[in-house]
């Protein structure tokens, strides 16, 4: 439906924020730690399209998420991972782009046997 | 020979209607150009009952005698140190949630129905919009009165229009008004005039007056008292202006049930700040939140929403999710703002032993299942000097702008994950109601300027935490933070170790 608007072109003149060229060469990623809702929400990172998928779990997903009792125990080989919904398996060689992580992609993970404190999920 | 006096309605008959004229110069569509856009159709404008029949002058006179009574209040308290006798030095962080987060919306509420005022063709509702609109303007001008004395003593609060406009959990209010004020004068309406002012207005002022009365906070108890008038006016108001649309055409309906659905909604969400001051901020607490939600939203709103239903208005679309949220959404806030404590205006803390087993009784069915854990799991890394900060941040709501950190409604270890594409971009939502709101108007959500994508794009005076606290006047080491090891701690414990301090 055409929005209600008081001008009849103003679907014309709308100015898109959150357009990827405004981010200077980056994308923006969200990444979410499932069962560790100790972090309140996923996390939002500005990151370069062409970094490996290697340099992104050390430096962003290890960088942020070690605040967590759970994170000493985490196997890394064991992480399941999502992009966009879509279950894959990262190849650490790749770039972001390669594994189709586009401007505004939400990365999610799992750790299985672990689930937070007590496994509250906290 | 004798003065015939005339009688109250017939006065205010001849001080608010009749002023009008059928404008000859310019045709009426020109000259009203917002009250026809929004496809709400007026048969008859002179249908509106105002049941308060307030005149300018009346008005005037009212408002300075109530507001001399509130000044000789904020006087005595000024002057007797009420800051040195309220519950405890944490109480002063919900006066700062206030006059930060509540305060500006009143101003854009004054905004929002002086626009009204101007841009209605029916002079009942234009003479009521401008009362109102007049009421918004003291209300913001007697609370900076009223909490500018806190400023005197605690931190976090001097910056606060500054703030408004900048800061990231600021946002979220200022985009509930925001997106209000941008709408037609009929969806303001609505969503101002009866979603906010009557079906959840309750659930904002009572909890903090109450909450003041509660903890010694004498000169916010009065301006609330003081305000008390105004806003059972709003409320007529708000019921009156839907009563009216939806007898003037049945067009009507379905344009102000999707209101209705999108401001509760919308309404909700903001309403979360309150839930989480009153269940964590308030030293001594009133009620939970959850029982605040069932008497003014359950019961009372569902008393209204029967009454209403013989226009065939039913209950907003998502209420039942709503009030499931009622035994969670305190308790992801305060741990937001917990994790964030680094970048809030105001200090924050973990519950006490006592505080906990408060939240667990009075959320029997949640509490201990999913929150205690996580407060106890902080408590132990605290204790241990790994106190927990999230040091990156947060994925925001397109369209309430709030971290996105609400679970599945069948799932509280979930996070709820919603998205839309428009014109080749995503959108991400933190519940299917944000997603409705946004699937309804992209072209006005796709504008949102989320706080977190602003800094990264380098509009929020630069890419490290301290030069965005700078960029929004955040006094680092003072307003931030925990409120143990805080210059508001310390001075509150000065005050209780008997030194006193005087007001000068």
């Amino acid at each position: 439906m055409a929005i209600q608007a008081l001008s009849p072109d103003y679907a014309q003149h709308i100015e898109f924020r959150d357009a990827e060229k405004n981010f200077h060469g980056n994308r923006v990623v969200y990444v979410h730690w499932e069962e560790h809702l100790s972090f309140c929400s996923a996390l939002a990172f500005p990151l370069p399209p062409d970094m490996p998928f290697a340099a992104f779990l050390e430096a962003i997903v290890k960088g942020h998420y070690n605040a967590h009792p759970d994170f000493e125990k985490i196997d890394w080989e064991k992480a399941e991972w999502m992009i966009d919904g879509v279950k894959v398996v990262p190849d650490m060689a790749k770039s972001l782009a390669d594994h189709g992580v586009g401007h505004k992609s939400l990365i999610r993970f799992w750790t299985p046997g672990l689930s937070g404190y007590k496994g509250t999920a906290s | 020979m004798t003065v015939k006096k005339l009688g109250l309605k017939q006065r205010y008959a001849h001080m608010t209607r009749g002023l009008d004229w059928e404008t000859t110069y310019q045709p009426m569509d020109k000259v009203f150009p917002y009250d026809s856009f929004e496809g709400i159709k007026i048969k008859d404008w002179s249908a509106w009952e105002d049941p308060f029949r307030l005149t300018m002058d009346a008005y005037w006179k009212f408002q300075a005698e109530k507001e001399r009574k509130l000044y000789a209040v904020l006087d005595a308290f000024a002057q007797s140190n009420g800051q040195t006798k309220i519950s405890d030095g944490r109480y002063a962080n919900v006066v700062k949630l206030f006059l930060t987060g509540i305060s500006p919306e009143e101003y854009q509420a004054h905004r929002g129905f002086a626009f009204v005022g101007r841009h209605m063709r029916g002079v009942g509702p234009r003479v009521a919009a401008q009362m109102q609109s007049l009421d918004e303007l003291r209300h913001i001008q007697t609370q900076i009165h009223t909490i500018s004395h806190y400023n005197k003593f605690f931190d976090g609060i001097s910056e606060f229009p500054h703030m408004h406009d900048r800061v990231w959990y600021l946002s979220v209010p200022k985009s509930f008004f925001d997106d209000a004020r941008t709408a037609g004068p009929f969806e303001y309406m609505i969503a101002i005039g009866f979603a906010f002012e009557y079906v959840l207005t309750n659930l904002l002022f009572v909890p903090f007056m109450s909450g003041a009365a509660y903890n010694g906070d004498m000169s916010t108890v009065t301006f609330g008292f003081s305000a008390q008038s105004d806003e059972s006016r709003h409320m007529t108001l708000g019921i009156e202006v839907i009563k009216f649309l939806l007898e003037q055409h049945p067009d009507n309906l379905p344009i102000v049930q999707k209101w209705v659905d999108k401001w509760f909604w919308r309404g909700h969400k903001v309403l979360g700040i309150v839930a989480m001051m009153m269940d964590y901020m308030l030293p001594k607490k009133v009620m939970s939140w959850r029982e605040a939600w069932d008497i003014y939203f359950t019961e009372a709103g569902g008393s209204l929403f029967q009454d209403l239903a013989r226009y065939g208005l039913r209950p907003p679309k998502y209420a039942e999710q709503a009030t499931f949220e009622a035994d969670h959404v305190s308790h992801q806030n305060w741990a937001v703002f917990y994790q964030y404590t680094h970048a809030a205006a105001f200090h924050t803390w973990a519950p006490d032993r006592e505080h906990l087993d408060w939240l667990s009784e009075k959320y029997p069915t949640t509490f201990d299942k999913y929150y205690r854990p996580r407060w106890e799991m902080w408590a132990e890394m605290a204790k241990s000097g790994k106190r927990f900060y999230n040091m990156a941040l947060p994925q925001l709501c397109q369209t309430c702008q709030i971290p996105m950190a609400y679970t599945e409604p069948s799932d509280p270890t979930t996070t709820c994950f919603r998205h839309s594409k428009f014109r080749g971009e995503t959108y991400h939502f933190c519940s299917d109601g944000c997603k409705d709101i946004f699937d309804d108007e992209p072209e006005k959500f796709a504008q949102a300027w989320l706080p977190v994508h602003q800094i990264f794009q380098g509009n929020c005076g630069g890419a490290t935490v301290p030069d965005v606290l700078k960029y929004y006047r955040m006094n680092v080491g003072a307003d931030n933070m925990d409120y143990v090891g805080s210059p508001d701690e310390a001075l509150w414990n000065s005050w209780q170790a008997g030194a006193i301090k005087a007001a000068e």
